[in-house]
């Protein structure tokens, strides 16, 4: 009840704000809409807690300690970011970079784009996740041109085929899913559902789910950011509205790499072998060192943390494919906390770059001066995001770490490697910016910092002190990913 | 119809599948394309339809309908009216060396072949021959937006590898399930409105929807 209750509103509130979103109070109304989801997912989470994973709708949803942990985050960051962009898209508007018909379009696109990853997550059957991941790309493709620039549309287009590309794979890998499932679990829809799956993993035909995942890996991948297939990321990052990179960043990703997660568990419960797992981890080992030399040479603020965010899903990748209790936790931890960060980031980002009229880093300067909250948002998201302690990305990664020591010692140097360089350069970059004089032509905004205020503070309990609870939560979703 | 009779008449819809995605490959006047994508989705329907018939699975009637309704009507006018409004229905592409696409082409169909073995091998079913050629039609419509410059013909590869997907669910399963088929022809009309809207955003600002001149985002030093 409280599942579908969580869906209809986003759906309801994508509608109602299509006409009315560029009400005055419109804004109000998307984050009282986004503030319900957030309260509706809690009660679904509290749920799970107390009585386990269960299945609802027919079958047709599907809740465990893992996806409703990504749900409330989702509903989590969607909310605060809807809080951020009332003030962003106001300054935006009235800097007439948006009009009234585009408002509307924003407001209704982003509630339509929380509605898909939402449904992604709760879904039990792999045909209607990759449907809602398709959902969730075309509902992002046209806010990401949302400013019409030439810039802009050419990013938009660029995602657009690359994911459209993308995502076909995957369709013809779970097309195959589908062919090895039916000769255990019969035709019909029935087939496709993760929780009869799970179960028959070990009869399913191994050679069938090898190659189903390696299209799956590509296909999903893509969406994940993952080096290859990432070129999409940075153009479209760096070219839409913040609060559209914000949730790009902080979630998309996620949900991408959940899909991810769950079909290579059944891939390696089919092969008995560690296949799947040894894939994920190349492409994230591979997507760290390729996006952390690429940090060294961004010119552009939001391409720079685009980047960052290729950097630490390539970790939370290899993290999984490593799988094991410890890194399985690092994981999910990791994914937590660096969509926390990684928005908080894109919050102080996006003010950064309103108050200097530019994203070319050379010309962002004194932010400490100019307005103390935005700066240090972003030296501490920053100092967070390169895996310093007391943050919870540094718990996360500790905990990485040292179960590749254990698992995989010979990885730990490529791994600490990639982490080295990503730490000096997002701090040779975002140090001229926070510290020194107020540049002329700096402008005073004001700043929505409650967003970044929750989102750091939660980064920082979660570094300091993981609750019993949610410890206890990620243990049984390990439990679940065995 | 025999049984031995339908598994004929799929393979041969299926080699003209193929060959209509070869067409649509090294095709450079814009309208041709859109008649050759048409005709694929025709074929497409058709062998479905003839699935169904001899197999008795009653929803592929319905899929086979979503295929043609979508691909061979509604598509293709949706397109028609748009390179119409845009001006662009005699416009020529200019291609780099369409012997070596065709070149990488055949291999990309014996890579399907190659690819799809042990699955024929398991299968049972009387399509199972056609599933490396629905890869093999993906895989071309994959290389099409690679190679193509032009943004229309870059959505007809889309569209192309879009009929290859259905073609396999086809023919390693006899359709995916009713809701994911439905749910898949939804994606596609929105990502058609979508890429409606794109043509004349691209064509606004760009004056041409040569995607070529969209190379702006590159990494700089």
């Amino acid at each position: 009840m409280t599942l579908v209750i969580l869906l209809w509103i986003s759906i309801l509130l994508a509608v109602a704000l299509a006409f009315i979103g560029d009400w005055r109070y419109a804004p109000e109304v998307n984050i009282l809409g986004s503030a319900l989801t957030f309260a509706a997912s809690v009660v679904l989470a509290l749920k799970v807690y107390q009585g386990g994973a269960f299945s609802a709708g027919g079958n047709f949803f599907f809740v465990d300690p893992f996806n409703v942990y990504l749900v409330v985050l989702t509903t989590f960051v969607s909310t605060t970011t809807s809080i951020f962009s009332r003030r962003y898209m106001r300054i935006e508007r009235s800097h007439g970079r948006v009009g009234h018909w585009r408002m509307r379009f924003y407001h209704a696109m982003f509630q339509l784009f929380i509605f898909a990853m939402l449904m992604a997550l709760l879904t039990n059957n792999f045909g209607v996740l990759w449907i809602s991941m398709e959902l969730a790309t075309l509902a992002t493709v046209l806010l990401v041109s949302l400013y019409r620039t030439p810039n802009a549309i050419e990013a938009a287009w660029k995602y657009f085929i690359l994911c459209g590309v993308g995502i076909a794979q995957a369709l013809f890998g779970t097309v195959l899913l589908y062919f090895a499932a039916e000769r255990v679990l019969g035709e019909g829809g029935n087939a496709l559902l993760w929780t009869n799956l799970s179960q028959v993993s070990g009869q399913l035909e191994p050679t069938v789910l090898r190659l189903a995942f390696v299209f799956l890996m590509v296909g999903y991948g893509t969406k994940v950011g993952l080096v290859p297939m990432h070129n999409w990321l940075p153009d479209a990052h760096s070219e839409g509205p913040t609060p559209i990179s914000a949730v790009l960043s902080g979630l998309l990703l996620n949900v991408a790499l959940y899909a991810l997660v769950r079909c290579k568990s059944l891939v390696d419960g089919s092969t008995g072998t560690h296949l799947a797992g040894n894939m994920m981890m190349g492409f994230g080992l591979l997507s760290l060192l390729v996006a952390s030399f690429s940090l060294l040479r961004q010119k552009d603020i939001k391409r720079l943390f685009a980047y960052s965010s290729i950097e630490h899903m390539g970790i939370a990748t290899f993290a999984f494919g490593l799988g094991g209790p410890i890194a399985t936790f690092g994981g999910m931890l990791h994914m937590l906390v660096h969509s926390l960060t990684k928005s908080a980031v894109f919050f102080s980002v996006g003010h950064a770059s309103q108050m200097h009229g530019t994203q070319e880093m050379a010309r962002i300067r004194g932010l400490i001066r100019g307005n103390p909250a935005v700066g240090w948002g972003l030296l501490l998201g920053v100092m967070a995001l390169s895996g310093m302690p007391p943050f919870g990305l540094f718990a996360s990664e500790f905990l990485i770490l040292t179960a590749t020591i254990k698992d995989r010692p010979l990885l730990t140097p490529l791994l600490l490697i990639g982490l080295a360089v990503a730490f000096a350069a997002l701090f040779r970059r975002v140090q001229p910016m926070v510290a020194g004089l107020i540049p002329p032509w700096q402008k005073p905004i004001t700043a929505a910092n409650i967003p970044v205020f929750l989102h750091m503070s939660l980064v920082l309990m979660l570094g300091l002190y993981l609750p019993v609870f949610l410890s206890h939560w990620f243990q049984m979703a390990v439990g679940l990913l065995k | 119809m025999s049984n031995a009779l339908v598994v004929q008449l799929n393979m041969l819809l299926a080699a003209l599948i193929l060959l209509t995605s070869f067409a649509l490959l090294v095709q450079r006047r814009i309208f041709a394309i859109l008649h050759i994508f048409a005709w694929q989705g025709f074929f497409l329907g058709l062998s479905t339809a003839i699935i169904g018939y001899a197999t008795g699975v009653h929803h592929l009637y319905v899929s086979s309908l979503l295929t043609l309704g979508m691909k061979v009507v509604l598509l293709p006018y949706i397109l028609y009216k748009l390179i119409h409004k845009l001006k662009i229905h005699r416009e020529i592409e200019s291609m780099i060396n369409t012997p070596a696409t065709m070149m990488v082409g055949i291999a990309l169909v014996i890579f399907s072949y190659h690819l799809t073995a042990p699955i024929r091998q398991l299968s049972s079913l009387m399509t199972r021959s056609t599933l490396a050629l629905a890869l093999a039609t993906v895989m071309l419509g994959l290389l099409m937006m690679v190679t193509r410059r032009h943004a229309v013909s870059q959505i007809m590869g889309f569209l192309a590898m879009e009929n290859g997907l259905f073609f396999a669910a086809t023919s390693a399963t006899y359709g995916m399930p009713m809701v994911v088929e439905l749910g898949v022809a939804l994606d596609l009309l929105i990502a058609a409105f979508i890429f409606g809207i794109f043509f004349f955003h691209i064509n606004t600002t760009f004056d041409s929807l040569d995607v070529e001149q969209m190379a702006k985002l590159k990494e700089t030093d």
